[in-house]
Formats: structure tokens, C-alpha cells, sequence
């Protein structure tokens, strides 16, 4: 295949090539982040919690008793939610559950040295100690939420307090391997500035209420402590196609021993329900990505194929002469699709590199990672298939002119 | 001449039919997604008070001591108060008007409907308030400073929650259980809602529902009752986590200042009170550290808008800016295959402003057609926003000014894509082109 008749019949249409090479380095470049941003928005939304999303149903209630007694009063709920058909088995706790927002961080160092040096650095950085988000609750929180438990045990009853700090807590495998790096974390005890805390336990994964990066999201501490505030939720397991039913007898139920209390609609919720809202932000980003993208394929191969077009019809005369000159119709289908090989390799050349540039963009101001450099060639590629795809049409038609049109004018 | 130029243009489209409607929904995508963030963004950062945003600033001091070190993921204390340095504030009296605040959430417990007890949001604040920003009343009034001095429990009551209590009478007179405590309604307010919510701490959301309830802040602390927002604190110990501490922050203060001399002043007067701060040793930071913003400079400090509508915005733009490419390219290629009958034309005497006007009017058939779908895109973007769960997306809606922007950028999108090739194709000679004829 012989590229300089191409090439010089480009130069002719320079300003339409190059508008036609910009616009494929344009698609490159946005398309190349927006894949990686789609990639990005799938994995944070996937990331496991370690508990038994699809069992759980919570239900929040908030006292409006001025003197009641919140701790006889969750005991009395607890029972009457157990009782309900359908509950395998049912904790209260304070307001933290993994991915529902309501937080509470304790700082926590592996011992009292690390605390000195963190106050020494007036940082955290550095020292090990961390704050990892506190999970607390009824005896059988554990087993409740499904957790895997991978060392240790989990609490005994006589080790519950409410109101007051435990002596003994467990913590999430990340947590342990953070404080106590290279060491058995179990048995340790962890310093805060007043109290020791002893680990018993440690769990596969527990995911906080709210997510930072990846490294820390699962640092979290369970802590043997009962709720005794007025607004509690009850965190109920059963069979998943129960949960519906199981949160309305669980409703009914509580108004029965208690009318003194508010149970909002949106503090009823399925464990599903509760992770969709907090991901809901990036799954319709995703899906506005998703679009984006199409939709700028979608017009570069509309542009691509567009100009085939006319310029099959402007060349109609030439391509007539060619054919009666011998050439063949894969000779012309070539050309064009050589021609169109050209165009998009150009495009393609600038749009990788303002596909980095803007990826530098983006990490300045949005903390996107870096663009993987695998995204380029995979990137390239797919525009090049777009291209060919786009141009076949427009070129097939071009092969099919018959060599008699030679002979006619215009 | 131009009724035969859209004519032209028309047949010369409809000879293309598929590929005009691509262009015209390429262009018509391009605008939509455009439009639709940038209307977004116009409703995220829009002037809450328009009359009198101009005069409505926030003082900020720097209480904090040297090493206090800011962590990235939590809130700056000095975006707020601290109940010392508001009081102090409030009594010089050097605005206009002056207020401090904070937002409260209170069980409302009804005794004259058989409604169950709900929660409602309010703001505990000072006398001012109301008159600084320009509060309607529909009827009764706020509490006078006497009220704030003498801790009256007072509540000024919104129309919707007038209106859930005490049907289509109004409350004034009457007493309102909110919390554990009656308040006696002196006032209900008119509907007001200035969007953003500009007064509320940072972590508040700031596009949903306004303040149902207004009460004296003197009357809230008598009480002890909850108060939301950020609380920060930088000092361990007893007493440091009380309201009234002097190392915790947590009240917002707005002042109004009706001349850039007064707004000069009262900076002069930050920098003289962070001063005298210091030198009691209260302060420890430089006085010049005590900003005042204006309304909007506050709000633009504060950044409202998420990075994810920020992205988005980009996002449609440079998917605009990729469809007008495409567009230009394509009428490019469209026209020149022409240049036979161009120069046909140019030799029998068309002047090349003729072609320019005949091609110029065949791309701006593409591109006001392309608006329209664009607008109609947009509509049906933003219902999409609408039903997104943030709390600014039930104002999504596009106002006349909108509207207008809309048209205005697809014009002006589709004269920009048909001035190139109109203007290339009006070059095209007369005699040569004529030869290949």
C-alpha cells in the first residue's frame, strides 16, 4: 500500500484533517480518564463491609421520655424483637454502623511511649497511633453482624459497661497490623491518655461508618459497651427475603411496649438500602461517566464516518478513473481505510499526551491517581476499531463505484 | 434574499437527511449535558439575598495557639465563634446590626392538633437577626434586645410550622412545647429561605429546608438545649468542652456594615480586638490574621460546590467542545464538496459575503435546531439531577435567565462551528473551480 498519494491528497484537505485528528485526540484524552475514573468509582463502591449486608435490617428509635431508662428500655425492646418471627437474632447499638455516616473516633496508641512521641510531634503521623472509628453494642454484636472472627474470642458477659471505657476490645486484623507491626496483637494493650484497653479479639474486616482512603478504611475497634442514650438502632438479622416483614412486625412491636418514641421512616432501613444511599453520589456518577463516554464515541464515529462520506462523494471521479486505470476494489477499500488509519494514528498520538496532561489536571484538583499507562494502548486501540468500524460504510460504498462513472462529467 | 438562503439551506440539508440529524443531535447532546451542570452550578452558588448580600459580612478571628496544627480531614475551628468572642462582639455594637448564632434541632411536642411529636430545625440567635436580614413577618415580630437580656423564652415560628400547629389561625400568644420547655410565639415569619443557607455552620446542609424556629441564643444556653454544627476544641481539661469556653468554637456572627468606610473599619477593629487579645494573652497568633468576608467571599471560601458537580461541569464541556469539532468538521467537508456550485455562483457575480451569508444561515439552521434538542436534553437532565438525594437537587430548575443562556449558547456554539467553514468555503475561486466543472 502505497501512502504518499494519501498523503498528499491530506495535504489538500489540511484543515479538515487536522479538525478531524483533534477531535480524535480529544475523544483519546477524555475518554483514556474517564475509563480510569469509571474503574476508580467501581472498586470504592465494591469494597466488602465484613458484615452480612444482605441479613441486616435496622430500625432507629429515639426516646422522647424525659426520665426513662434507656438501658431497662432496650433490654425490654431487645426481648420483644427477638420474639418476632422470622429474627435470627437482634443487637442494639449507639448510631455507628459500616457506610451509614454516624462516626465516633477514638485516638489510640499501641502503647503509652507512642502516645508521648505523638504529643512530642504534635502529629499522628509518625508516631503509630491512630483513630480508629468505634463500634459499640449488645452482647452478640459479633455474631450478629456476621463477623469473621480470625483470632481471639469474642466478649464475656461480665465484660459489658455502659456509660464508661472497657478494658478489652476487638479490632480489625488492618487495625492490629498498624499498631502492632510485625507483632501478636492479641493480648496487647492499646493506651489512649487515660486507660489501657486489651485487645481479645481481632476481625477479618469491619468497615468505618465513613470512608477516607482505602489504607485506613478499616480501622475500626469494637468496644463491649451498651447504648444508653435516647436514640438507639436496633440491628436486626434474618433470612433476606424476611427483612421487609421482619421491619414492620419490628416497628409495630416497639410502639406496643413504648408509644414514647419517634421511629423515623428513613431510620428504617435494610442493610442494602443503608449502603446504596452512601454510594448512591458515585453510582450516578458512574452511570453520567458511563454516558459520557459513549456519547463521545459515538460522535467521533459519527464525525469519522460523516466525512468518509463526502469525501467519497467528492472523489467519486477519481475513484472511477482509478478503477478504470486497473485498480481493484480492495484497492480502494484499502485506501480509505488507510486513510482513516492515518488520521486516527495522528489523533491518537496528541491524545495520549493530552491524556496525561489532563490526568495531571485532574490530579492537581480532584485527587484522582495516576493514570495507569496500560489505559493509553487499551485506549488507542479501541478508537482505532471505532475508526476502522466508522470508515467501512463510507469505503465499501467507495469500492462499489463502477470505472464507467470515469467517463462521465461531474 | 434570506428566505431563498433558508430555503437553500433546508434542501441542502434534507438531500442529507441522516447525517443533518446527527449533527443536529451531536450539538443538541453537547449543549444539553452543558447546560444542565451549568445550571447546577448557577443554583449552587447563587446569591441567597440579592438586595442585601452587599452588606452582610462575617468577622473571623484566629483564637487558635501557635502549635495548633490543622488536619486535613476535619473543620477549621476558626471558621466559627467562640461564646467569649461573639458576647465581646455583639456588645461593641460596632455594625450596623449585629448577630451570633447557631442551629438547633428540638422534639416539637403539639398540644393543640393530635400530631405525634417530630423534630424541627431552628437557629438560636440574638434580636438582630431578623432585621439584618431582612426576615418578612407575617405576623407578630422578632424579640427585642431587652428579650435576649432578660433570657425570655420567646420562639419566632416559621409559616410551615405556624401553619403544622395551629392551622390557618396563628400562633402568636401562644405557648409551644419545643424540647422540654414552653415558649411563649411572638412572631411568625413569612416565607423566607435564602439558598444557600449562608448563616449555617459548615457542616450543615445548606439547600434543603430553612429554619423552622427562631429562639434567643441567651434563652437556649439558660436552658442548656442541643446545639448542632461543628463544635472544636484545642485544649484538654475541665470546663473546656462547655459552650462558653473560651478554646471551643461553634457560633457563627454575621454583621452588617452598610459602607466599604464601615466594612474598613470594622476590620480595623478585628485586627485592634485580636490585639488586645494578645496582649491578655488570650491570642497568640498574629491580629492580622482576623479576616472579614462578604457574603459571597464567605460563601466562595466555604466551597459548597462538591468536586463530583464541579467534574461534571468540565465533563460536559469538553464534550461540547468535542461535538463542536465534530460539527465544524463535518459542514467543512459539507461545503467544500460544494465548491462547484460555488464558484458557479461566484462567477455569475455573488459577491463572497453572499456565500458566507447563504452558508452562515444553512449552520445556523444546524445549531438553533441543535439548541432547541438541547434545551429539551437539559429539561430532561435535569429531572434526572431532581431525583439525585443531595440536598441541593430538588432546586435544579432552570429560571428565564437560564433559559435564555441556553439559547444563547447554542447560537453562538453553532454560529462559532459554521463561521470556519463558511468563511473557507467563501474563498473558493471563481475560475478555477469552474474548469473541473
Amino acid at each position: 500500500m502505497q501512502l504518499r498519494p494519501i498523503l498528499s491528497t491530506l495535504r489538500r484537505h489540511k484543515l479538515t484533517a487536522t479538525l478531524l485528528t483533534l477531535q480524535v485526540a480529544f475523544t483519546c484524552a477524555i475518554v483514556c480518564n474517564v475509563a480510569f475514573m469509571i474503574v476508580n468509582r467501581v472498586q470504592r463502591i465494591s469494597v466488602s463491609t465484613g458484615i452480612a449486608e444482605n441479613q441486616l435490617s435496622v430500625i432507629q428509635s429515639r426516646s422522647i421520655d424525659r426520665d426513662d431508662h434507656p438501658l431497662v428500655q432496650h433490654r425490654t425492646d431487645l426481648a420483644a424483637l427477638r420474639a418476632i418471627h422470622g429474627v435470627e437474632s437482634v443487637v442494639a447499638v449507639s448510631y455507628s454502623m459500616p457506610l451509614n455516616q454516624n462516626e465516633s473516633t477514638h485516638g489510640t496508641c499501641p502503647s503509652k511511649q507512642a502516645l508521648d512521641l505523638a504529643i512530642k510531634l504534635n502529629s499522628l503521623k509518625g508516631s503509630g497511633c491512630v483513630t480508629p472509628s468505634i463500634y459499640d453494642g449488645t452482647p452478640g454484636l459479633i455474631a450478629t453482624l456476621g463477623l469473621r472472627l480470625v483470632a481471639g474470642r469474642d466478649f464475656q458477659q461480665d465484660e459489658y459497661v455502659s456509660a464508661r471505657k472497657p478494658a478489652v476490645a476487638v479490632i480489625t486484623r488492618a487495625l492490629a497490623r498498624h499498631l502492632y507491626p510485625g507483632k501478636q496483637a492479641l493480648g496487647q494493650s492499646m493506651y489512649d491518655g487515660d486507660s489501657y484497653v486489651r485487645i481479645v479479639g481481632i476481625v477479618d474486616h469491619l468497615l468505618r461508618p465513613r470512608l477516607r482512603s482505602p489504607r485506613v478504611d478499616n480501622y475500626s475497634m469494637i468496644w463491649p459497651q451498651r447504648p444508653d442514650g435516647s436514640s438507639v438502632l436496633y440491628v436486626m438479622r434474618s433470612s433476606p427475603q424476611d427483612r421487609q416483614l421482619v421491619m414492620k412486625a419490628a416497628a409495630a412491636a416497639l410502639m406496643k411496649i413504648n408509644p414514647n418514641r419517634l421511629l423515623k421512616t428513613h431510620g428504617m432501613q435494610t442493610y442494602t438500602q443503608i449502603r446504596a444511599s452512601y454510594f448512591q453520589r458515585d453510582t450516578s456518577m458512574i452511570g453520567l461517566l458511563l454516558a459520557s463516554a459513549l456519547g463521545l464515541l459515538f460522535v467521533s464515529a459519527l464525525g469519522v464516518s460523516g466525512l468518509a462520506n463526502f469525501w467519497v462523494q467528492q472523489r467519486t471521479r477519481s475513484i472511477g478513473i482509478r478503477r478504470t486505470l486497473g485498480a481493484r476494489r480492495g484497492d480502494i477499500l484499502r485506501y480509505f481505510q488507510a486513510e482513516n488509519f492515518l488520521i486516527v494514528s495522528a489523533g491518537i498520538v496528541l491524545g495520549v499526551l493530552l491524556a496525561m496532561l489532563l490526568n495531571l489536571l485532574l490530579m492537581k484538583h480532584y485527587e484522582l491517581a495516576r493514570l495507569p499507562l496500560y489505559y493509553l494502548p487499551l485506549g488507542a486501540l479501541m478508537l482505532y476499531a471505532l475508526g476502522q468500524l466508522a470508515v467501512l460504510g463510507p469505503a465499501r460504498r467507495a469500492a462499489a463505484v463502477a470505472p464507467v462513472v470515469a467517463t462521465r462529467s461531474v | 434574499m434570506l428566505g431563498y438562503y433558508l430555503d437553500l439551506a433546508l434542501r441542502s440539508l434534507a438531500r442529507n437527511k441522516v447525517l443533518t440529524a446527527l449533527m443536529v443531535l451531536a450539538i443538541g447532546l453537547g449543549i444539553g449535558a452543558s447546560m444542565t451542570m451549568i445550571t447546577v452550578l448557577h443554583v449552587l452558588t447563587d446569591d441567597p439575598l440579592p438586595e442585601r448580600s452587599a452588606r452582610l459580612f462575617t468577622p473571623h478571628l484566629d483564637p487558635l495557639p501557635l502549635n495548633y496544627r490543622q488536619r486535613d480531614d476535619s473543620p477549621d475551628p476558626t471558621d466559627n465563634f467562640t461564646w467569649p468572642d461573639a458576647m465581646a462582639l455583639l456588645d461593641a455594637h460596632r455594625g450596623v446590626r449585629q448577630a451570633a448564632m447557631a442551629g438547633g434541632t428540638l422534639l416539637v411536642r403539639p398540644t393543640h392538633t393530635r400530631l405525634r411529636p417530630f423534630t424541627a430545625d431552628g437557629r438560636y440567635t440574638t434580636a438582630d437577626f431578623f432585621k439584618m436580614f431582612g426576615v418578612p413577618f407575617a405576623h407578630g415580630q422578632g424579640w427585642s434586645a431587652a428579650d435576649d437580656a432578660s433570657r425570655a423564652r420567646v420562639v419566632v415560628l416559621s409559616d410551615t410550622l405556624d401553619h403544622k400547629l395551629f392551622g390557618h389561625g396563628h400562633g402568636i400568644g401562644q405557648m409551644v412545647r419545643l424540647g422540654d420547655h414552653d415558649f411563649r410565639v411572638v412572631g411568625v415569619t413569612a416565607h423566607w429561605q435564602p439558598r444557600p443557607m449562608f448563616y449555617a455552620d459548615l457542616v450543615a446542609p445548606h439547600y434543603s429546608d430553612g429554619d423552622q424556629f427562631f429562639l434567643p441564643l441567651s434563652a437556649a444556653m439558660d436552658m442548656g438545649l442541643p446545639v448542632n454544627g461543628n463544635q472544636s476544641s484545642w485544649q484538654r481539661g475541665d470546663g473546656a468542652n462547655n459552650l462558653t469556653s473560651a478554646t471551643l468554637t461553634w457560633l457563627q456572627f454575621w454583621v452588617q456594615l452598610d459602607s466599604p468606610a464601615q466594612a474598613r473599619a470594622y476590620r480595623q477593629f478585628l485586627v485592634d480586638y485580636s490585639a488586645q487579645q494578645k496582649s491578655l494573652g488570650r491570642f497568640q497568633r498574629p491580629p492580622t490574621e482576623a479576616r472579614l468576608y462578604s457574603l459571597m467571599g464567605w460563601l466562595a471560601h466555604q466551597n459548597l460546590v462538591p468536586d463530583d458537580v464541579r467534574l461534571q461541569l468540565w465533563l460536559a464541556l469538553g464534550f461540547l467542545g468535542v461535538c463542536m469539532l465534530n460539527i465544524v468538521a463535518l459542514l467543512l467537508a459539507k461545503f467544500l464538496r460544494r465548491s462547484g456550485e460555488i464558484s458557479v455562483r461566484r462567477a455569475l457575480g455573488a459577491r463572497r459575503s453572499d456565500i458566507f451569508l447563504q452558508l452562515g444561515i444553512e449552520s445556523c439552521v444546524v445549531g438553533v435546531t441543535g439548541g432547541v434538542l438541547g434545551l429539551m436534553i437539559a429539561q430532561i437532565g435535569l429531572w434526572n439531577v431532581r431525583h439525585r438525594p443531595d440536598d441541593y437537587a430538588h432546586l435544579a430548575q432552570m429560571d428565564v435567565p437560564m433559559l435564555l443562556g441556553t439559547l444563547v449558547l447554542a447560537i453562538v456554539a453553532s454560529v462559532l462551528a459554521g463561521l470556519l467553514p463558511a468563511w473557507r468555503a467563501c474563498r473558493v475561486p471563481p475560475a478555477l473551480q469552474l474548469k473541473t466543472v
